[in-house]
């Protein structure tokens, strides 16, 4: 966990972030951020959170050699940091562990959380399940049909998963209905939120909770390799695996940001989720950021096949990003994607989440036009076991 | 003293009726707002539909949801809103979240509000912390920006909105969504004489009021009373609006029982 001088006071990074959000969870949003700053000054939360990391997630995830892909592509080597094997098999358990135990020192038992692909509803299940908290997953209509192995899971462990049937019934109408959730039961519950979104102090303490990904990635590179990688490419849904991987990297500047968004069926249609390749200035879910909306300010319906990318918002910090320079964003499309999660299951007999598979793609085939002296880490952020229905339909295997 | 402001003079308790703009269609809510008017309303809350209502519950989820689908836009908001003020003498506020108010352009938005007759904003996802912005351009177009304070509101909070809002402040009955309840929560007196000690602005309630009962409570210590869902019910159940308008004649009727006792 670090702090550095963004967000400010207000919770901007530069012109984004902020906190939009009824009064009546203004005075839980300023609990929690003074609950976090006081536990960042407490030894025994880091150390507790450092256990945990190592015992039950399984921490540091490796940094593999995709020593099959690389030479498939015949240009730089491509690096997988395997967030994919971490406890429940994304990134999404680090955040889940951390915000759990912050819920603990304010006394709060009851914990509401927002899910897409189902990812960060099973870490925040199975963080509950471990220390005796009450869970309540919103999760779109949609996207339980899509990922019904991961309600599955969380039923196992012990949380209740409300469907949400308005609007687009994916991951924007499951953080409408967490939040009303929340604005309902403030006292008693704190609101687990999954991705560097939503008002501040959330973007700052979800991106500290997931910057452990690039802080083991900096020392693994100086060990194995002695130096430090040329590009790290991550997918951007909201956008926290990607912080996750750049943020301890932010001040060497010969490293390169790439963070891929969902094209869905193309930039050129409506279907698709590239909130910064095609999104404008707004506010949503309570942070001002780049935002897909119609041109009377609505919010645009997205999609992508991959059910965590599929959110017409974007965490604040990207924003900040892609205006100074920091990143440069780009897209893959559904069928990319989909070959992306063929190749590195072929290559490296690695299935990635559809999610990560975006990433795959985009690496690989810059991997081939770069000189083989160049590194790239790819973030793996997460694995494919949940995907093989969609997957299965789609290449109609 | 501004034209919301002077609704409340000599201690006149405050009726307060929201409909959403465009629901059930475009032509009807003119119509609603002259019988809310005429049957007793002083001040008529105009939402611009929003496809992301977090505050909402589910009544005003689908008023705002069907609204949309018929093509409701912020423009055509104005213009119903153009229409009531040039029939209906009572004040209109708009209740827009802030994501379309940010998309039209604050000063744009503003300068088309007081075109079309609209004296006050509300905006539920805008609390003080980020409201400096539309606040000194809404002063400038002679538009009150109304503050909410809710039950877990600081001291701090009071005293910050006791200093920034004007019109009135929107007190927030209950940790909750928007939606009809048969009940009010116990603290609700303790509350509102927690905020008076701070504030010299009107206190209206909301959230949650939906019988004559509630109103007559909330304004034995309030100043005035917004209904919401529940007429949006009264209009679902009757569309001739003589249920809307009885409805509103025994709250006026409430109301008026307890005035003067402030």
């Amino acid at each position: 966990m670090e702090n550095r001088a963004m967000p400010d006071k207000k919770g901007y990074f530069g012109e984004y972030g902020g906190k939009f959000v009824p009064e009546t969870l203004m005075p839980a949003l300023d609990e929690l951020e003074k609950a976090y700053t006081e536990a960042l000054d407490d030894a025994a939360f880091h150390e507790e959170f450092k256990i945990l990391c190592r015992d039950y997630i399984g921490r540091p995830t490796p940094l593999y050699c995709a020593r099959q892909l690389t030479a498939k592509m015949g240009g730089a080597t491509i690096l997988l940091k395997r967030e994919d094997l971490a406890h429940t098999g994304a990134h999404k358990i680090n955040n889940a562990l951390g915000q759990g135990l912050l819920a603990k020192r304010m006394g709060k038992k009851r914990i509401i959380a927002e899910t897409g692909a189902g990812q960060h509803g099973v870490a925040v299940a199975t963080v509950c399940a471990m220390l005796g908290l009450e869970c309540i997953v919103y999760m779109g209509s949609k996207d339980i049909k899509r990922q019904a192995s991961n309600v599955n899971r969380m039923k196992l462990t012990g949380a209740e998963v409300r469907p949400v049937n308005s609007g687009s019934r994916t991951l924007k109408d499951a953080i409408n209905e967490a939040i009303r959730d929340w604005v309902s039961n403030v006292e008693t519950t704190h609101y687990l939120l999954g991705s560097v979104v939503g008002p501040h102090a959330y973007p700052m303490i979800v991106r500290d909770f997931q910057a452990i990904i690039g802080r083991e990635a900096i020392e693994q590179m100086l060990r194995q390799y002695l130096r430090l990688p040329d590009y790290l490419v991550a997918c951007v849904g909201g956008g926290s695996n990607s912080i996750g991987l750049f943020h301890a990297f932010y001040d060497e500047k010969e490293v390169k940001f790439i963070g891929v968004e969902a094209a869905g069926q193309g930039l050129d249609t409506d279907k698709h989720s590239a909130t910064l390749a095609k999104g404008k200035t707004g506010v949503l879910h309570g942070t001002k950021s780049y935002l897909l909306e119609d041109k009377n300010g609505q919010i645009s319906e997205t999609h992508s096949i991959a059910p965590g990318l599929d959110y017409p918002g974007v965490g604040p910090e990207h924003s900040f990003y892609k205006d100074s320079g920091r990143a440069t964003y780009v897209s893959v499309n559904d069928a990319q994607a989909l070959e992306g999660f063929k190749l590195l299951c072929e290559t490296e007999g690695i299935i990635p989440a559809l999610e990560s598979s975006h990433a795959v793609y985009y690496a690989a085939h810059m991997a081939a036009d770069l000189s083989p002296d160049k590194i790239i880490i790819v973030n793996l952020s997460g694995r494919g076991d949940k995907d093989l229905d969609i997957v299965n339909r789609a290449l109609k295997i | 003293m501004s034209r919301i402001e002077s609704v409340f003079k000599k201690g006149h308790k405050a009726l307060i009726g929201y409909i959403t703009a465009g629901y059930p269609d475009i032509k009807a809510t003119p119509r609603i707002a002259a019988a809310l008017a005429e049957s007793g309303c002083d001040i008529i809350e105009l939402g611009i539909p929003f496809s992301d209502p977090l505050a909402d519950g589910a009544t005003i989820q689908k008023a705002s949801f069907e609204a949309l689908q018929r093509g409701v836009t912020p423009r055509i908001c104005l213009d119903i809103a153009h229409k009531i003020s040039s029939k209906v003498s009572v004040p209109l506020a708009f209740m827009s979240y802030y994501n379309p108010i940010l998309n039209f352009g604050l000063e744009a938005f503003c300068t088309h509000c007081q075109k079309s007759g609209i004296s006050g904003l509300i905006v539920p996802d805008l609390t003080p912390d980020e409201g400096q912005e539309l606040e000194n351009i809404s002063k400038t177009h002679d538009l009150d920006l109304i503050y909410f304070l809710a039950p877990t509101s600081t001291a701090a909070r009071i005293e910050e909105v006791a200093a920034r809002a004007r019109g009135f402040i929107y007190m927030v009955s209950l940790t909750g969504v928007t939606g009809a309840r048969k009940s009010l929560p116990p603290e609700l007196e303790s509350f509102v004489k927690r905020v008076r000690q701070k504030a010299q602005q009107p206190l209206c309630v909301g959230f949650g009021i939906s019988t004559p009962e509630q109103a007559k409570r909330v304004a034995a210590t309030a100043d005035g009373v917004i209904v919401g869902s529940r007429l949006i019910q009264l209009i679902d159940e009757d569309a001739t609006l003589s249920s809307l308008r009885a409805f509103i004649s025994i709250l006026r009727k409430a109301l008026d029982s307890c005035e003067n006792n402030r």
